[in-house]
């Protein structure tokens, strides 16, 4: 049962992610100052690949390292290591949770398409060096400004952005924060995963996979937003029901660049490209799909072009019928780990705990609820309430629920609520009130752009 | 940072950037906290056309504050007593990013519970930086010419959009 999955810990889990930790430690301090106690550390991460296909590489790797060589050759294999060892904590996580839903997977059978963005990665990697040897600790205003140019580059052509985006909110965080030595607590892990992603995208040759074209009608099961100063995205969780009658769960989603002036609700003004998009998902309609591109890993390739709005339907009704017996697709290779995991799960008849629900049994599953978004309905309160809500299961450290929707009952009055209820502007009049004064933000900097821009 | 579960330090989603608050952009459409300086861009009150480039450095507080067409302030005309337009984009800074986060960037000498930021700073003047600072509010205007985009962006699950301020 659920509970099962989210009271248990995989075998060997724990040591793979102390090994994980030794790694991120050392990029505190910078690979450049690499001390006795450290230096012991490493060799163990090296150690532990010992009889892996990685081992010699690593361990010459390390070597140099603690030596005071570093160059893009063995930071690769550093993060190459350290996306090895999350890899299998998220494969080990999955199957876990996958057994305790019921949930088939299909199994990882594509083989990449390589890309040729060469010319312009290599920015990006020397940036990323001089952040690896100088540490986070050593990153100061001018280190963290350091990737403007490549990021700039990067977002002007169509197969970088992945990178652009994320070098770009890499970058603010250690903008936002620099001179970090000054930093009282520092975000390790974290920022060592987005070091991590980076490095590896910056590769020449990194593995892409094409989308084949479907046909079916999708039915939404919830909205996740996702920001940071200069990207909005809002990503559908969906099952898509093909003619020959499988049920797939599936992710759409839409980003726009922004500035950090313009968040929250009127967010959702960036994304005006899409209006399908944004109907569908406020108004909960069903979408009939022709040819539109699926992944292998379950990302439905949105084509205003390719949707049609469809009838209404209830996202809840939908999972209790159709969610228990859909297939789930795999990750791709790279972008396995442990954060990546996002699960739609329907829970309900749970009681409530503080921050958490109560499955029974002793059995209690915290709440994400730095996850619910202001440029959505959904309130700590109404999730406090909620008899029934759907959500992604994440692991941060531990299982999560980030909930994307909830019924509840409010002055006796059942309500629902979805993230995505206002996609199409605040359905309640104090938030659209206040989306209409912050939403003047998008068209004072337009303005100011068409005026001061082509000058 | 947190209550129960993992670290600060061992979460892959630990909060870096505070969501920044709500603001009015006509009179300042831009501020940041960027190469040692809060800086930004103040529009003028009698010519559209016109806007004021005003920075403040960090540690030594030395004012700056120029035409976009890199005449220099009447108000603050190289001294080191803050003119309306650098009154302006702290004002907008504070706004945008609270006391706090602005204080400890420009690392300005607040008392605690100090609620002026230009009680804390010991104010000097400044080279012009208007070019630079100016070049960098184009780039920040220039992301709202940037196309959307559906490809799939799987970091930014490490991203989630900014809570309310509840």
């Amino acid at each position: 049962m659920l509970a099962d999955a989210l009271n248990s810990t995989p075998d060997g889990f724990a040591e793979a992610l102390t090994l994980v930790d030794g790694l991120d430690d050392a990029l505190v301090q910078g690979l450049a100052r690499i001390d006795e106690d450290r230096a012991t550390v490493l060799e163990s991460f090296a150690a532990a690949f010992g009889g892996s296909p990685l081992a010699d590489r690593i361990a010459d790797t390390i070597g140099k390292i603690i030596a005071g060589t570093v160059t893009d050759e063995h930071l690769v294999v550093l993060a190459g290591a350290r996306a090895a060892l999350l890899g299998a904590a998220h494969d080990a996580l999955r199957v876990s949770l996958d057994a305790a839903l019921g949930r088939s997977r299909a199994a990882w059978s594509d083989s990449p398409v390589v890309s040729d963005n060469g010319h312009l990665l290599a920015g990006g990697r020397s940036w990323l060096r001089e952040l690896a040897i100088a540490g986070w600790r050593g990153v100061d205003h001018e280190l963290a400004g350091g990737a403007a140019q490549a990021v700039q580059s990067l977002l002007a052509a169509p197969g970088t952005r992945r990178l652009a985006v994320l070098l770009d909110g890499f970058a603010a965080e250690l903008k936002a924060t620099a001179p970090v030595a000054t930093l009282p607590r520092i975000p390790v892990r974290r920022w060592a995963d987005l070091w991590t992603r980076a490095l590896l995208l910056s590769q020449d040759g990194y593995p892409h996979f094409e989308a084949t074209p479907i046909d079916g009608r999708l039915v939404l099961l919830g909205v996740d937003l996702h920001e940071h100063p200069t990207v909005f995205q809002a990503q559908a969780h969906g099952l898509l029901e093909t003619p020959d009658g499988t049920v797939r769960l599936v992710r759409t989603s839409v980003a726009a660049a922004k500035v950090d002036t313009i968040s929250g609700p009127s967010a959702w003004r960036m994304l005006s490209a899409f209006p399908i998009f944004r109907g569908v998902v406020a108004e909960h309609r069903t979408v009939e799909v022709s040819g539109m591109g699926l992944t292998p890993a379950g990302d439905l390739i949105w084509d205003e072009s390719r949707a049609a709005a469809g009838e209404p339907a209830d996202p809840f009704a939908a999972a209790r019928v159709r969610l228990g017996s859909a297939t789930a697709l795999p990750a791709a290779p790279l972008d396995r780990h442990p954060g990546a995991l996002a699960e739609p799960v329907l829970l309900e008849g749970y009681g409530h705990a503080e921050n958490a629900f109560d499955l029974g049994g002793g059995v209690s599953v915290a709440l994400d609820l730095d996850r619910l978004p202001a440029a959505g309905p959904l309130t700590p309160a109404l999730v406090g309430s909620s008899t029934a809500c759907l959500g992604l299961l994440r692991w941060d450290g531990r299982w999560l629920l980030q909930p994307l929707a909830v019924q509840a009952v409010v002055r006796k009055k059942p309500v629902a609520a979805h993230t995505g209820d206002w996609a199409l502007g605040p359905t309640e009049a104090k938030a659209a009130k206040a989306e209409a004064a912050a939403g003047t933000a998008v068209d004072v900097l337009r303005e100011r752009a068409g005026r001061l821009l082509r000058k | 940072m947190t209550t129960d579960g993992a670290d600060f330090e061992r979460r892959g989603s630990a909060p870096v950037i505070a969501p920044v608050g709500p603001r009015k952009l006509a009179k300042v459409p831009f501020v940041e906290l960027a190469d040692g300086r809060l800086q930004g861009v103040v529009s003028s009150g009698s010519d559209i056309e016109r806007v004021y480039v005003s920075s403040i450095t960090a540690g030594d507080h030395g004012l700056s504050c120029n035409t976009n067409n890199n005449r220099p302030c009447g108000g603050l005309s190289g001294g080191s007593w803050a003119c309306n337009h650098l009154r302006a984009l702290a004002d907008a800074a504070v706004a945008q990013y609270g006391l706090a986060r602005v204080a400890r960037y420009l690392k300005a000498d607040l008392a605690d519970g100090g609620d002026d930021l230009w009680s804390g700073l010991h104010t000097t003047t400044a080279p012009n930086r208007a070019a630079e600072v100016f070049a960098s509010f184009l780039r920040h205007l220039s992301y709202l010419e940037v196309a959307p985009a559906t490809d799939p962006l799987p970091e930014l699950q490490w991203f989630p959009a900014a809570g309310a301020v509840r």
